[in-house]
């Protein structure tokens, strides 16, 4: 009897050991869920925050205080925004520009990063520590002489000054030259011996194996441009060139920030995209950053 | 298989000499060599071209020009005819540390340098660190969550953030009133304006952190924590003996890179404070962008020559201070 009881008892035990044991190999430390979730709560918040804020009728968005979600949602805001400011312009622009810079660096980012991994010439040296120097220097540093020498070529009247400036990147570079440089030898070396032409080696051959590199490079730069708001601030002289940026920033600034309701609705129309963009995309954004270590 | 690096000639040399070192003996005649070699390098600068006429003319240009602007007295009445201008010297860089309000910009940059970038590295190394080492479920779920902050623009942000911060029809306020706290007007407030701007810089780069340090930590090798754990090593050590130590090349580099990005500290002021109040959130960049802004060309490139210059510094104070201990 008593042996019984206390083999039920050990076996209880083990059950309890081995139960404990399965939750850890599932779920790692539960106590951790815990302030992770906390800490998630708070990174979201704001984004909560605008989606609330911008389905609510002005008054409500006045209301002391505040309803966390909004009792009476409406779309006037998104209406009253696409009535007011000409979205549809700012958004094309900001596509335009966002592409255009894009294809640029693209392109012109690898080749120059396979001439770099690859190619042997004089003064190969020279430029990749002259290219990649150019990472530390503040962007303020260069935002007066661009500023001069774009008024002066004439296009700040322009879509074309918001994007030359930005078209070859030295961050670009540095990912490609980084990329191109584990792909084999053997490979340009065996084309080369087939008689492939130099310049058809890199169209044809190293551009296709640098997908990877180039799904990541054109995320980060698309991005970038997307969200790009002093230069084109600066630079866009009416409200034909304008990105979405810039015309948020206008309608946010001084004495007119009084339309909340109006601003978080372009808020979210500025960031929806790219969060959508980024969920879809989100595995070739962590491996580039990753690698390169920088965004 | 030929390894050389030679061009499409002198093949059959080639295929017949075998392994490679007997290969790189029998090297073809000087001639076809130079020409092989020719080719490669023509090739190598068309393929540079077109990046080096963009970065010439937008980059390389720029920065020259800007140090020579920052010895003149070129203004914006000299838009228009920039190389008649007269050369100054060392004025500009005389007349900054004359102005009180540059220092001021100065003291606000360092105190946000200081406090958010120990704050973004530890906050991202220990959200890389959880998730890696912590957990095992929704793992994806929190990494989207704290990466989501990077991805935004600035300026719907600074809109999203406002609005949170109103001192009463605000998010932040009205959470503190459930504790019977009364909320300070944030950004009107010289005590707080700063420190919220910090907090932001945390909540927008530590995803950022977080990403290079999931990738550092996933490079330790399995096999070197478990032989730690059989000699005894709890938790806490194996994380300070044997991981960290492994991690310091990656945090390396993200604290010179986010350094970089915090000297510049511009964005957040720009949108939420414009400076203000009371000068309490100037950064240097953004003392340098209002100089141009008030047509003094010639200030604000030796302003930003001011923050070129302590990047540089910090940049090589962390390789030093973080570098591996030999």
């Amino acid at each position: 009897m008593t042996t019984a009881a206390s083999a039920a008892r050990t076996r209880s035990a083990t059950d309890k050991v081995l139960r404990r044991r399965r939750i850890r190999q599932e779920w790692g430390r539960p106590w951790l869920y815990l302030p992770l979730t906390g800490l998630l709560l708070l990174m979201v918040t704001p984004f909560l925050w605008m989606l609330s804020g911008a389905f609510k009728p002005e008054a409500d968005i006045r209301k002391i205080p505040p309803d966390l979600i909004p009792t009476r949602p409406t779309l006037a805001n998104y209406r009253e925004l696409l009535g007011t400011l000409d979205f549809t312009t700012m958004f094309a622009n900001s596509v335009i520009v966002a592409l255009a810079v894009t294809a640029g660096n693209l392109l012109f980012c690898s080749m120059l990063g396979y001439a770099l991994a690859k190619l042997e010439f004089r003064g190969q040296r020279a430029v990749f520590t002259v290219v990649i120097a150019t990472l530390m220097v503040p962007g303020l540093v260069t935002f007066v002489p661009l500023y001069v020498l774009v008024s002066n070529m004439q296009l700040t009247g322009s879509l074309l000054g918001l994007i030359l400036p930005f078209l070859a990147t030295p961050f670009g570079v540095f990912l490609m030259r980084q990329f191109i440089s584990t792909l084999p030898d053997e490979l340009i070396d065996a084309a080369r011996v087939d008689g492939c032409r130099e310049l058809a080696i890199f169209w044809k051959i190293i551009l296709p194996l640098t997908r990877p590199a180039l799904a990541t490079l054109a995320i980060i730069t698309f991005l970038s441009s997307w969200n790009n708001f002093l230069w084109p601030l600066v630079v866009a002289q009416n409200e034909s060139q304008y990105t979405l940026p810039v015309g948020l920033a206008l309608a946010s600034s001084g004495q007119d920030f009084t339309r909340f309701g109006i601003l978080l609705a372009g808020a979210v129309i500025v960031l929806l995209p790219v969060s959508i963009f980024f969920l879809l995309f989100q595995r070739h954004f962590v491996a580039g950053i990753a690698t390169t270590g920088l965004k | 298989m030929p390894t050389s690096t030679l061009g499409g000639q002198g093949t059959k040399e080639r295929d017949a000499a075998g392994p490679q070192p007997a290969a790189r003996r029998r090297t073809p005649s000087p001639r076809l060599r130079r020409t092989a070699r020719g080719r490669q390098a023509r090739a190598a600068w068309i393929l540079a071209a077109p990046f080096l006429a963009l970065f010439l003319s937008f980059m390389l240009l720029p920065v020259v020009w800007s140090t020579l602007m920052s010895l003149t007295d070129t203004k914006s009445a000299d838009l228009r005819t920039p190389l008649n201008v007269s050369f100054t010297g060392f004025d500009n860089y005389v007349r900054l540390f004359q102005d009180p309000q540059f220092f001021n910009a100065l003291r606000n940059t360092a105190v946000f340098v200081l406090a958010a970038l120990p704050l973004t590295l530890a906050a991202g190394l220990a959200a890389a660190v959880a998730l890696d080492r912590g957990i095992r479920r929704f793992r994806a779920v929190f990494r989207v969550g704290f990466y989501l902050p990077v991805i935004t623009s600035i300026v719907a942000v600074a809109v999203v953030w406002k609005t949170l911060l109103e001192p009463r029809t605000g998010l932040v306020n009205t959470v503190l009133g459930w504790f019977g706290i009364d909320g300070p007007a944030w950004l009107a407030d010289t005590r707080f304006a700063l420190p919220v701007m910090i907090v932001m810089a945390v909540w927008r780069n530590l995803g950022t952190v977080m990403i290079i340090m999931l990738a550092g930590l996933q490079s330790v090798p399995q096999s070197l924590l478990e032989a730690a754990e059989i000699d005894g090593a709890g938790a806490w050590q194996r994380f300070w003996r044997v991981t960290f130590p492994l991690l310091r090349p990656a945090l390396l580099l993200t604290a010179v890179t986010t350094g970089i990005g915090y000297l510049q500290f511009f964005d957040e002021p720009f949108v939420m404070t414009d400076g203000g109040p009371l000068d309490s959130t100037l950064s240097a960049t953004l003392y340098a962008y209002k100089q141009f802004g008030n047509g003094n060309y010639d200030v604000a490139s030796a302003a930003g020559y001011v923050v070129f210059v302590l990047i540089i510094a910090l940049t090589v104070l962390q390789f030093r201070l973080l570098r591996d201990k030999d």
